[in-house]
């Protein structure tokens, strides 16, 4: 009945994991309550958990990145602590439970912070931008989140019911072959892997045809805003490297599930078939990731420097540059494979290469900086921190792009560091200066840039302390996920890199203080953003309210120039013709459909875990049945009166004289 | 998938086309890469037999007969010209002709599959299980996710007769018929990867 699970996968006996679902349960039930207590049920469902609408959708995204960021960065803390008092004693974290850690902190902070904040900035701000109603296929947007969700609660069950992979985020085999992962672990990660990846497909069909199709008359290609021009990049990536994903980790579960001999040590298995193809996705991942942020920068640099952006075109043909020159890298991942010195030599120019494009868009930022008047908000401090710390992590790279160094360096503290080194400084500080500048967009209220400057310092300091340490140690010979060590030598090293990680804990609750006190404040006089064009913006998306209204714009905008909004601005066009007679505007109804199949999708994956068949049929019945029921709906949209959208004009109009006459 | 008419700046109609056919080809390319990534491991692991029957023998015993896979071959092909045809008939809106046709496509992919599960039980009962050796992994698991796509294909191609009966054929259906069009069509290419790769490949 069910399957290979029994009481004893329940983890009573380990304090931490109890202590941790005592956590869980008390702030999830005050949550309940607090729903429950506002009446706010039926909102939840019917506007949010339902909703189609992109700007909610990217909303959910980004609530649900900073939880598994919450997540993830409590296992860092947790690894940081052990290693700085496993001097010479075994500290506190026994080893199993100690790989379940590192593992699950690579697999969340990637697939679940990183890729779902990207796909929630995809979401705010690409049908803005273009000028678009909606994203190209709204129900499937709704889908991928709810994957995304599905996958990121299958791998959290995973510390109360049975346990987490101990593989490493990657799960090599033939460690995470059933020979010597017997558990479930690889199994967690493998369901969540899988389902959340249909996901980010979808996501990445979704804009690519909305970018390709949708965008407004006279946005020509090279009048698209440079964060839309990366976040083609990016789906271009995903939708060609995915796959290399979805067939490694579905060769892996035929080994383990059906007994196959993909990647076993015996009957003929290659392990080096799998890292070539997890690493054919795994390299081209980390672009994924970043050059969105690259885009983000793109975007607040011009606003905050107040001119346009230096070299657009050079920008557009370095982001293309590295989306193809990521796919030809994936060798330097295991220079050590013996692939012989032609192959490494290959690999290794072709990684050197990339940081020259990635060194033209730094230039561009700094040329767009020069001489611009640089008003010195949240954002543009973590620019400039970036670019500090991002180009660090680049020239590590190229140093660990070297076969010869790295064949010392790598499995070490220093790749560590470096990767730490790009995907925090670009990355998660993109990311984050993204949502400080875009976050009024669709909320409506200002976060404070106090907070975010303190944020900004904590993480900028922190992120020095937490990872230069790990250089030394690296270079002193130290390898990754040590459990324990006896070297005095890096004991010192530990222990600053751990004061690092405390102090990037005061960045996060500070993150976490100016997104409350922004919800706190939110209806307070002052708080608002009652023009919809808080930083005198360039492009679309602050031509329209804030927060935008569902349908985003009355009339669909006429874009004249590249920086459409700037052109509009300074020749003195009504960007929302508010002159012209309103229309009819066809919405797509909110649909629950998504939201069952994610869930159901969960329940799927944790019935596959424990091997529990019945279920997993019964869950691919209803989910087919459930496409298959949504094919046969007629009525999916909805109408907005042409009143309806006047009137909702024009008290965003009046709301602006009001504000111009103050 | 909205149908909505808006005005552009000039005034003049702009309608707002449906995007399923250019999204789902994108998707379809993804696909691709798929089954490339499957051709992939199935060329780093072919040949390894340890101790299974090889492709050879069992060529040479008459347990893989050419014929059979030409048959296949044959089936989906014939398929895919009746699926052709259904679309022609969809964009006359011949609603008969349409399901006419779809019902001709579905019966030959059914026989496609019928022919390859029947493959697969025979290699089975000889020894050459999934389980066998590396070879037979990747030969099960590059031939058994194309047939994997041909039943999802089946599914989708019945579901779609029921629309076509019940609604008929309308602006609606046009670009999901277009949809599974490109699907069906796509399967074919897919097959005659696996037809020369696979199979040719280890008879010459």
């Amino acid at each position: 009945m069910l399957g290979i699970l029994t009481l004893k996968d329940i983890p009573y006996n380990v304090p931490i994991l109890v202590g941790t679902f005592v956590g869980v349960v008390i702030v999830g039930l005050a949550v309940l309550a607090a729903i429950t207590y506002y009446g706010k049920w039926t909102v939840l469902f019917k506007n949010w958990l339902f909703s189609v609408d992109h700007k909610r959708i990217g909303i959910m995204y980004i609530v649900l990145a900073l939880v598994m960021l919450f997540r993830g960065f409590c296992d860092a803390l947790m690894m940081r602590t052990q290693q700085a008092i496993a001097f010479d004693s075994p500290g506190y974290l026994p080893p199993h439970h100690y790989d379940q850690i590192f593992t699950a902190h690579g697999t969340i902070m990637i697939f679940f912070m990183a890729m779902a904040f990207m796909q929630g900035l995809f979401n705010l701000i690409v049908p803005l931008q273009v000028g678009a109603r909606d994203v190209a296929f709204p129900f499937l947007n709704s889908l991928s989140f709810w994957l995304t969700t599905a996958g990121a609660i299958l791998v959290n069950i995973s510390l109360f019911i049975g346990e987490f992979s101990t593989a490493g985020w990657l799960a090599y085999p033939p460690v995470s072959e059933l020979q010597f992962s017997p558990g479930v672990g690889v199994d967690y990660y493998i369901w969540a892997v899988q389902i959340s990846g249909i996901g980010t497909v979808l996501t990445a069909v979704n804009f690519m045809t909305t970018i390709a199709k949708m965008r407004a008359p006279g946005m020509t290609w090279m009048r698209l805003p440079v964060f839309c021009w990366t976040t083609l990049a990016s789906c271009i990536m995903i939708y060609t490297t995915f796959p290399a994903l979805t067939v490694s980790v579905a060769e892996l579960t035929l080994d383990r599930y059906l007994g196959m001999h993909f990647f076993t040590n015996d009957l003929g298995g290659n392990v080096m078939l799998y890292l070539n193809l997890i690493w054919a996705w795994g390299h081209p991942e980390v672009y994924i990731l970043v050059i969105p942020a690259f885009g983000c920068f793109s975007e607040l640099v011009p606003v905050f420097c107040k001119k346009p952006l230096f070299g657009y075109a050079t920008m557009v043909y370095a982001t293309l540059t590295i989306t193809v020159l990521s796919l030809l890298v994936w060798v330097h991942h295991f220079f050590t494979m013996g692939a012989g010195a032609s192959v490494n030599a290959f690999f290794g120019i072709m990684t050197m290469i990339i940081a020259i494009p990635t060194g033209v868009k730094i230039f561009n930022w700094l040329f767009t900086m020069y001489r611009g008047r640089i008003e010195f908000t949240a954002p543009m401090y973590w620019t400039i921190g970036f670019m500090i710390v991002f180009v660090i992590g680049g020239m590590t790279g190229v140093m660990l792009a070297i076969p010869a160094s790295d064949f010392v360096l790598h499995n070490s503290e220093f790749l560590i560091a470096h990767f730490h080194n790009t995907i925090i400084g670009g990355v998660y500080f993109g990311y984050i200066a993204g949502m400080n500048f875009w976050a009024p967009k669709v909320t409506g209220f200002k976060m404070s840039q106090g907070l975010g400057k303190a944020a900004f310092w904590f993480w900028f300091f922190g992120f020095f302390l937490s990872f230069v340490p790990l250089y030394i140690t690296g270079f002193d010979g130290m390898v990754r996920r040590l459990n324990h060590y006896d070297n005095p030598d890096w004991h010192m090293w530990l222990i600053i890199a751990c004061i690092g990680a405390f102090c990037i804990l005061c960045g996060v609750v500070c993150q976490l203080l100016q997104i409350f006190l922004g919800i706190w404040n939110m209806d307070k006089p002052g708080h608002r953003d009652v023009t919809g064009d808080l930083w005198d913006g360039r492009t679309l998306e602050w031509s329209t309210s804030s927060p935008a209204p569902i349908y985003n714009f009355a009339h669909i905008p006429v874009v004249h120039a590249r920086d459409a909004f700037a052109y509009d601005k300074e020749h003195g066009i009504d960007t929302r013709r508010t002159s012209e007679p309103y229309q009819d505007i066809v919405m797509p109804k909110n649909t629950s459909a998504g939201f069952w199949i994610g869930m159901i999708a969960f329940v799927l994956g944790f019935g596959a875990v424990w091997h529990i068949w019945w279920l997993v049929v019964v869950c691919a019945i209803l989910i087919l049945l459930i496409v298959i029921g949504y094919s046969f709906k007629e009525d999916k949209e909805f109408v907005i009166p042409a009143a309806e959208v006047e009137r909702i004009e024009k008290e965003h109009s009046r709301k602006l004289m009001t504000q111009v006459a103050e | 998938m909205s149908e909505n008419t808006t005005m552009t700046a000039n005034g003049a109609h702009h309608e707002h086309e449906n995007h399923s056919a250019f999204g789902f080809w994108l998707y379809l390319m993804s696909d691709c890469i798929l089954f490339g990534c499957l051709f992939a491991s199935y060329a780093v692991l072919h040949g390894q037999f340890f101790g299974a029957p090889t492709f050879k023998q069992l060529l040479d015993a008459g347990d893989i007969e050419f014929t059979t896979v030409a048959y296949e071959t044959a089936l989906l092909l014939l398929s895919s010209l009746a699926f052709g045809f259904a679309m022609l008939s969809a964009r006359k809106s011949n609603k008969s002709g349409t399901l006419l046709w779809m019902v001709v496509a579905a019966v030959l992919g059914a026989g496609f599959l019928g022919l390859e599960i029947k493959e697969f039980i025979h290699l089975i009962s000889k020894g050459a299980t999934p389980e066998s050796c590396a070879h037979w992994s990747a030969f099960f698991t590059l031939v058994g996710t194309h047939g994997l796509h041909v039943t999802i294909g089946l599914i989708w191609m019945i579901v779609l007769m029921i629309q076509v009966a019940t609604k008929g054929v309308n602006s609606n259906m046009m670009p999901r018929l277009t949809c599974l069009s490109l699907f069906w069509h796509f399967l074919d290419i897919i097959w005659i990867c696996v037809f020369s790769f696979v199979y040719l490949l280890s008879m010459v």
